[in-house]
């Protein structure tokens, strides 16, 4: 700054000298030496725009090198935000296949236990009037053949409402999948995020056009990637559910 | 038989551990990734290690590779339950010495028959 300064006050300096000069030789009516004189401020001035244009030719050149940094973001726009959209459409699907799976289970098993209920409060009506010895002989052997009917109803049914019970425990399995997807479309986010941020830090700089995938793709973390989506590309191949781990691994020996 | 779950979703550490009390192991501990694993693995005597790959702080691969590293718990039988299904992963966990890969999501059917396979195989030696 301070030899900017002195820069500034030479060039005053300079340009004062000159002009006092100017000023004598007009007066004195020495046309050459006014001539000279003009010549040398014109000469003076070129230089002076030579100095600007190095500066500007600098600024630029840093702003480039800089923005070639956050090329990235025209990477994000390409191909990450498609991919989010994919990523959370497949999340609304999970969603909603795991709480129709739980609704279904839901459905089937509430039937099942009203029936068992009233079968048992039935039965265990008549089963406190015997008890009473307020049934004739005819409805208890009515009673004993509802009640051999019962255990098995009720043994066959706790089997079916265990069943729909692990269908609904399973389902939930849902939340840990779409978790780790929408981490991702936000860890994506966050970088769209500090994007637009740097974007704007440089927002007189003219978009640099080399935006690449590769640039994208090495931002972001590549070990784990998460379940596999459809319609989303991934970074290496992909097996296709457990039959295809299975081959894979009794092919290494397992 | 006491058993580590370790899996940084909790949902997914109940939905295991109701299907491993469903196959009669009632002894079961919960942890949230491989960081908080390991030093339990360590001071406990557990027999069996069922955990994620994708979790924060350390994963499921680096905790299998520490596992097999320490004197103490190189053999412990390790089931991986994992969204993560590229060939390479695959191929890298049974490097590193992984005994079961079951991909999320998965039933508790399959759950049972890799759990019953480890198990067989350990006996056969």
């Amino acid at each position: 700054m301070s030899e900017t300064k002195e820069v500034q006050s030479v060039i005053n300096d300079t340009t004062l000298s000159h002009a006092q000069s100017l000023i004598e030789s007009l007066e004195s009516g020495d046309i050459d030496s006014v001539r000279q004189i003009m010549d040398d401020i014109a000469s003076l001035r070129e230089s002076d725009l030579f100095c600007e244009m190095g500066k500007l030719t600098r600024e630029l050149h840093d702003s480039l090198n800089t923005f070639k940094l956050d090329t990235k973001l025209s990477g994000l726009a390409e191909s990450e935000i498609p991919d989010a959209k994919e990523r959370l459409n497949h999340v609304i699907t999970m969603t909603e296949e795991a709480a129709d799976k739980t609704l279904t289970a839901v459905e089937a098993a509430i039937p099942l236990s009203d029936e068992i209920k009233a079968n048992g409060l039935e039965l265990q009506a008549r089963w406190d009037k015997f008890k009473d010895r307020k049934l004739s002989v005819e409805e208890f052997r009515e009673l004993s053949k509802d009640l051999d009917n019962f255990f098995p109803q009720i043994t066959e049914g706790s089997v079916i409402l265990n069943d729909k019970l692990n269908e609904i425990l399973m389902a939930q399995g849902f939340q840990d999948l779409t978790g780790q997807i929408i981490r991702r479309v936000i860890t994506l986010v966050q970088d769209v995020e500090q994007g637009l941020v740097d974007l704007i830090k440089m927002s007189s700089v003219p978009e640099a056009s080399k935006a690449g995938k590769k640039a994208t793709q090495e931002g972001l973390e590549t070990t784990a990637e998460g379940p596999v989506i459809p319609g989303v590309a991934h970074a290496s191949e992909t097996l296709d559910g457990q039959d295809d781990v299975d081959d894979l691994l009794s092919s290494l020996g397992f | 038989m006491k058993i580590l779950i370790v899996d940084d979703f909790s949902t997914m550490r109940r939905i295991i551990k109701n299907l491993l009390r469903d196959l009669g192991f009632n002894n079961t501990s919960e942890a949230d990734d491989g960081k908080t694993a390991l030093p339990l693995l360590q001071a406990n005597d557990y027999d069996f290690l069922v955990t994620d790959w994708n979790m924060p702080g350390m994963t499921g691969i680096e905790l299998l590779k520490a596992v097999r590293a320490d004197e103490k718990l190189v053999s412990l039988p390790v089931l991986m339950v994992t969204a993560e299904q590229k060939r390479d992963q695959i191929v890298e966990a049974a490097q590193a010495g992984v005994n079961g890969y079951i991909v999320k999501p998965f039933t508790a059917a399959t759950l049972k028959e890799k759990i019953d396979k480890i198990f067989e195989r350990i006996e056969n030696g």
